[in-house]
């Protein structure tokens, strides 16, 4: 190949590129992109036509409607959520996101759109005393990079062998093989599972685990974002006032998680 | 860049770094020993013998090694037999899981390496094997397994450099590797920038230890290769 058409080539690629750069940029201009992570029943997850669906999906979809937004959702893995915010790959996390001191460094937040409780969930038929005395020795499992996950490390981690999984799809899946005595997760999820065939067997244990700060679950945003912000909050106040968020409640819980 | 974070973390970093090494070298001795008699199985002149190994090499080599890796894990503790089974003390542990894909993984992609060698050494050396009247175990012993040895050597290195590095996907099984530990380190602090760089530094520094190691052999086992004129540039004999 003569060098002029290899120069030929390399300006051909380039162009391309840059075209498609241009292309995206000015496509994130006019459309919220909201990212969630699909495997967090009923929260988040796939239908059978891999489309994402679930409360938070609703509600977002709602959120857009009443904000009159071109809305597109992402699915993205959990454990590396908050740099792809921050990376810009999307502008909004509605993905069952606790508002933590922690990812308040790294984030924004609207107000919560839903207050969240973790509990312990076991076997049937085992007994699974929950206090810190007792479960000494057990191994316990939860979702790498959630509170549940922070929870063990930090207030049993001293006791119990602690496993962290990538999805709680797999941890989940290992409690049913014994692997794990048992696990840690987020109240609601977990209530969901247990009325699946493959949560039949287990069921909560012990009392809902009492946090020091209430964990309230808010739309994570890139700070100095407060046009966003205040846009996010009156659609949120929108939709509780006029009962949608009534409705996607009532879809998936009998009781109100807000 | 935050220093301090990279500090902070660096023990539980090389803690996570022991457990990428132990993962390695178990899996990576275990399989050179399963790759040597594959190897040999697969360069026989019979198709029978030949099939039974190329079905082995063809499956671990043609399916991602994190596909094996959950088969294993996730896949085989479904079955309420194998929970049942004595097979359970080691597969209910994600180090032995991890080991196990590792393991075959490797001897998968190193039988075919070895019978590459075993393929290459000159007919002259083993038709001189013959004309001695060895029999075909001490053919093997003294002339095909340290050739092809010598052989391997430079494309076995590669196979380690790159094992060293799929061994990251043992953190998708709960292990705290290297990989794992970084991303648990990260979940909490956000601060992926520092610790993924820390944790690349440590895998560089792991792959220039191995491909040290493998030079040094290189250069010991197949000195008669390297060929160095004893003329200067003028084509006159050194003194």
């Amino acid at each position: 190949m003569s060098v002029r058409k290899i120069i030929t080539a390399v300006t051909l690629v380039a162009g391309v590129f840059a075209g498609t750069l241009i292309g995206t940029q000015a496509f994130a201009g006019d459309t919220i992109r909201i990212a969630t992570e699909g495997a967090y029943a009923p929260f988040n997850m796939k239908n059978e036509q891999g489309e994402l669906v679930g409360f938070d999906v609703e509600i977002a979809k709602a959120l857009c409607a009443e904000m009159k937004a071109d809305c597109t959702i992402v699915e993205q893995d959990w454990d590396g959520m908050i740099p792809a915010l921050k990376g810009r790959k999307f502008d909004a996390i509605v993905a069952s996101m606790s508002i933590t001191p922690e990812r308040l460094e790294a984030v924004d937040f609207t107000d919560p759109y839903y207050t969240n409780a973790l509990a312990f969930v076991g076997a049937k038929g085992t007994e699974l005393k929950t206090d810190k005395e007792s479960l000494k020795g057990k191994t316990l499992g939860a979702q790498r990079a959630t509170i549940a996950g922070q929870y063990l490390e930090d207030e049993l981690g001293d006791v119990v062998s602690v496993k962290l999984y990538d999805t709680q799809d797999n941890a989940y899946l290992d409690m049913a093989t014994g692997r794990l005595d048992g696990l840690v997760s987020d109240k609601f999820p977990a209530y969901d599972w247990l009325r699946t065939d493959a949560g039949k067997d287990f069921e909560f244990k012990g009392e809902t685990i009492k946090t020091e700060s209430v964990d309230k679950i808010g739309i994570a945003i890139r700070h100095n974002q407060e046009e966003l912000k205040q846009k996010f909050n009156k659609a949120l106040k929108a939709i509780v006032e006029n009962g949608t968020y009534e409705k996607i409640n009532a879809k998936y819980f009998p009781f109100s998680i807000y | 860049m935050n220093w301090d974070i990279i500090i902070k973390y660096y023990p539980q970093l090389l803690e996570g770094a022991l457990l990428t090494l132990k993962l390695v070298a178990v899996s990576g001795i275990i399989g050179v020993m399963l790759a040597v008699p594959m190897a040999l199985l697969r360069a026989s002149p019979s198709p029978w013998v030949r099939v039974l190994p190329f079905c082995f090499i063809y499956f671990f080599r043609g399916t991602p090694l994190l596909i094996q890796i959950f088969l294993i894990y996730y896949g085989a503790s479904q079955f309420e037999a194998v929970r049942d089974s004595v097979l359970w003390v080691v597969l209910k542990e994600p180090y032995w899981c991890a080991i196990i894909a590792f393991t075959l993984n490797t001897a998968a992609y190193s039988a075919e390496l070895f019978r590459g060698a075993i393929q290459a050494i000159p007919k002259g050396e083993l038709e001189a094997a013959d004309a001695f009247g060895m029999d075909w175990l001490l053919k093997t012993r003294r002339i095909v397994l340290p050739r092809a040895f010598g052989i391997a050597l430079p494309a076995y290195g590669n196979e380690v450099v790159l094992m060293l590095k799929s061994s990251a996907l043992a953190s998708t099984i709960t292990l705290m590797d290297l990989t794992g530990m970084a991303r648990t380190i990260q979940a909490r602090t956000y601060t992926p920038v520092e610790l993924f760089t820390a944790a690349g530094f440590i895998y560089l520094l792991m792959a220039g230890v191995v491909i040290g190691l493998f030079r040094f052999m290189e250069n010991r086992f197949n000195r008669y290769q390297y060929y160095k004129p004893n003329v200067d540039q003028m084509g006159v004999d050194k003194p």
